[in-house]
């Protein structure tokens, strides 16, 4: 059976669990409470958020942080949705 | 609800290629319901802008370890828990 690329629970592994915390940075906390705000407003479920990470190609999802996922998955929902124009993000971000 | 808690059930082998919530290593294995939640939307249509209803009935369902990783080394005697909506369950044979 395929399986996703999150669906990643189970494989026997002899690696340690990395059990380290670490300081969130501002972005991280901001694309947190960017994805309550549009739960909020009725633009996005966790649901759809979860689904949107899952669509990430697979070399993508494994390199990208946690906080990552939620970006690529917010950008790809919105953009469905008509929210966002495809290559928007990139060209404010370009300035 | 269809199960009651201490009954045992097998979860359902089928490929999903859309979102869902069950992981593939309980998948064709059987456990037992060790609680039963309340019926929730379904996060399968929700993940596509649906509504989620009708709600489904969620469980929590136990695994024996074992059953799981029958070759791991460590944690024989653990029992592993997962949230399992009724619609990826069957009545164990």
């Amino acid at each position: 059976m395929e399986r996703g690329v999150h669906d990643r629970g189970g494989p026997p592994t002899d690696a340690p669990i990395d059990r380290s915390e670490h300081t969130l940075d501002d972005w991280e906390v901001l694309t947190d409470a960017l994805a309550g705000a549009l739960a909020r407003r009725g633009l996005m479920s966790v649901d759809e958020l979860r689904r949107g990470i899952e669509s990430m190609p697979r070399g993508e999802y494994v390199r990208a942080s946690y906080y990552e996922r939620w970006l690529f998955s917010m950008e790809t929902i919105l953009t469905e949705k008509g929210v966002l124009v495809a290559g928007e993000l990139d060209r404010r971000a370009a300035g | 609800m269809t199960y009651r808690v201490g009954e045992p059930v097998t979860v359902v082998a089928r490929a999903h290629g859309e979102h869902h919530r069950t992981p593939s290593y309980i998948k064709g294995k059987t456990g037992r319901i060790e609680r039963v939640h309340a019926a929730f939307r379904n996060p399968e249509t929700r993940a596509y802008g649906d509504d989620g209803l009708p709600e489904m009935p969620l469980y929590l369902v136990s695994f024996a370890r074992s059953d799981l990783w029958p070759d791991a080394r460590a944690g024989g005697g653990h029992r592993v828990c997962v949230d399992v909506f009724e619609h990826w369950l069957e009545g164990a044979k």
